[in-house]
């Protein structure tokens, strides 16, 4: 995600024709003023930002829906700080994204860096590997959960493969589900971002490597490897905000159970505030969502934004 | 070298193409299938026959109406957002002043706002509008959330149009309206189909939304459909698996005239 912001086209050169007089304010005839952005964001504000400073003050209440929320201070916290689920989902979304990056990450580099590639059967098949992200999460996640159902499903035909089938019974293996079908789903988009990244990289790089006798292995790590370095960063960070929000895939394969083994802190927001009807305490969570959130997209505006241009120039 | 097979990439890929053909194989095979025959044969088999039961009992449990809704949701974000990111996008690359970049910076931390965070006051908020239950009340807060992404790929776009063409309809005498509607919208008509296909995807695809501000059969969505359909006919595997394949035709019909634009635009997204 590019946070540079739009380079200043050179000031309109003032150039009027031979003969006629200079109008003053020319050169700003046709620039349109702030009142251009003023229908999206008032919308924007109305419908995003007002909702997100109600929720720091929703954390601050109870409500339960009905009637008008109570103030109660910092007693939604408290309870929170000491939640047992809180706690817990928010390890498991720890685990997740760690997770979810391990598998993603390195089959879309190698995805990526093949469809960059010269390849002739390349655009038919980035074209089927485009097509999970199209679908719904839901479709998705419905069609995983057909997929493999215990009685029904895949399992119950390779038993040799997945011993008794209830892969949603057990935790490590709904974990794994969950994981594994939320790399089906977003795996495509971090191919493309290496994709694009992959083709950028200037061949005089490769062609002076043949040169010094490195094969396709050592280029591969010490050319192609550190030029996606901001590529890989930018995805990384899309995964982890990603995988924090992932809702969905964990209502649909496994409703957060076993138990509360698969209860991520954004499935725990909407068990408390739309199951439970404690709506002051799914503000407090959600509040934490948001600040994890900002923290890692603030660090994706440095990271990404700043350091890009000069980095993977070295040695070009 | 460079044309030489690469084995390591070329066994990932295979591998990959598995993974990814293989369920939605299932999903076609299994929907054309009866019940009895599907688990008498199992998921991975070669279906011997052709049934649209499984079709006919989808349409016969709601699906059309949830289309519909689902349908007049999407034209309702897509719509929206043709109308308010252009002029936005427009005062971002035109104009030169602090309070457009500004606000362009404020966009793009709406970003990293996710849907999750302010669903409890959403729900406050379209409740007490008295927009609870209706399509409009997910309208608006999905076309909201589209925004930012959509004014980061019209701005991609707008930013190719040379100064050379404004110079020329400023000689011209043409106001600011006339140069937006006579020079930047014909020439980002590409931004504008991609950023419709974006909002188009968020209308169609949009779960949490709906599931949080709706409750009655007659503003139900098709996701939610889907997902109702699988908590009560969870063993009807064949007639599941057809809803679902229901549900993706329209993308995929979409994705076969609009692949380049959307391809384009998410590479933008992810950043070189």
């Amino acid at each position: 995600m590019t946070t540079l912001l739009p380079p200043r086209p050179p000031a309109a050169p003032d150039n009027p024709a031979k003969g006629r007089p200079v109008r003053a304010g020319r050169a700003r005839l046709n620039r349109p003023g702030v009142a251009w952005t003023l229908p999206a964001t008032v919308f924007f504000l109305l419908f995003a930002v007002v909702p997100l400073i109600a929720v720091v003050v929703l954390s601050f209440m109870t409500w339960t829906g009905l009637g008008d929320p109570k103030f109660v201070g910092t007693e939604n916290w408290e309870t929170l700080a000491g939640d047992s689920v809180m706690l817990k989902s928010l390890w498991l979304s720890v685990l997740f994204i760690v997770l979810g990056v391990a598998t993603q990450t390195p089959v879309s580099i190698l995805l990526g860096v093949w469809a960059a590639g010269p390849q002739r059967n390349r655009a038919v098949l980035s074209a089927i590997f485009f097509l999970p992200l199209l679908l719904s999460s839901a479709a998705i996640s419905v069609l995983w959960r057909a997929l493999l159902d215990p009685n029904f499903g895949v399992p119950a035909q390779l038993k040799w493969l997945f011993g008794d089938g209830n892969l949603f019974g057990n935790q490590s293996t709904a974990i794994g589900v969950i994981i594994f079908v939320g790399m089906w789903q977003f795996t495509p988009f971090h191919t493309l971002i290496y994709q694009g990244a992959a083709k950028s990289v200037p061949p005089v790089l490769y062609q002076a490597a043949e040169i010094d006798g490195a094969g396709r292995v050592r280029q591969f790590f010490s050319i192609t490897l550190p030029q996606l370095r901001n590529s890989i960063i930018t995805s990384v960070i899309l995964m982890v905000v990603g995988g924090l929000t992932t809702f969905e895939t964990v209502l649909i394969l496994t409703n957060g159970g076993p138990g509360t083994d698969t209860t991520i802190t954004a499935f725990y927001m909407y068990e408390e505030a739309f199951r439970r009807y404690n709506f002051g305490m799914g503000s407090a969570i959600a509040l934490v969502l948001v600040v994890v959130a900002t923290a890692i997209s603030l660090i994706m505006v440095k990271v990404s934004g700043y350091d890009k241009m000069r980095s993977t120039m070295e040695g070009v | 070298m460079r044309t030489r097979p690469n084995y390591i990439a070329g066994a990932a890929v295979t591998v990959w193409l598995l993974i990814v053909a293989l369920p939605l194989y299932v999903m076609v095979a299994a929907s054309v299938q009866t019940r009895p025959e599907f688990s008498a044969n199992g998921p991975l088999s070669v279906p011997t026959s052709l049934t649209f039961e499984n079709f006919l009992m989808v349409f016969d449990s709601g699906f059309g109406k949830y289309f519909l809704n689902t349908s007049i949701v999407t034209a309702g974000v897509v719509g929206i957002v043709l109308l308010v990111v252009p002029p936005l996008s427009y005062a971002i690359v035109r104009s030169q002043s602090r309070s457009t970049t500004l606000i362009f910076r404020f966009f793009l931390l709406g970003l990293a706002i996710p849907v999750q965070a302010v669903i409890v006051p959403m729900f406050y908020l379209i409740n007490s509008v008295g927009l609870y239950d209706t399509l409009l009340g997910i309208i608006l807060p999905t076309a909201a959330f589209a925004l930012p992404i959509c004014t980061l790929i019209l701005s991609g776009t707008m930013r190719d149009i040379t100064p050379e063409l404004y110079e020329a309809m400023s000689v011209d005498g043409a106001s600011t309206t006339r140069t937006f509607l006579r020079l930047v919208l014909p020439l980002s008509k590409g931004g504008l189909s991609t950023i419709a296909v974006f909002a188009a995807l968020q209308g169609w695809n949009g779960f949490l939304l709906p599931l949080i501000l709706t409750q009655s059969e007659s503003t139900k969505v098709i996701t939610l459909g889907l997902f109702n359909f699988q908590t009560q006919y969870g063993i009807n595997v064949p007639g599941i698996l057809a809803a679902v394949m229901l549900s993706m035709i329209p993308v995929l019909l979409v994705y076969l005239f609009a692949r380049r634009a959307l391809v384009q635009g998410l590479m933008g997204v992810g950043g070189k």
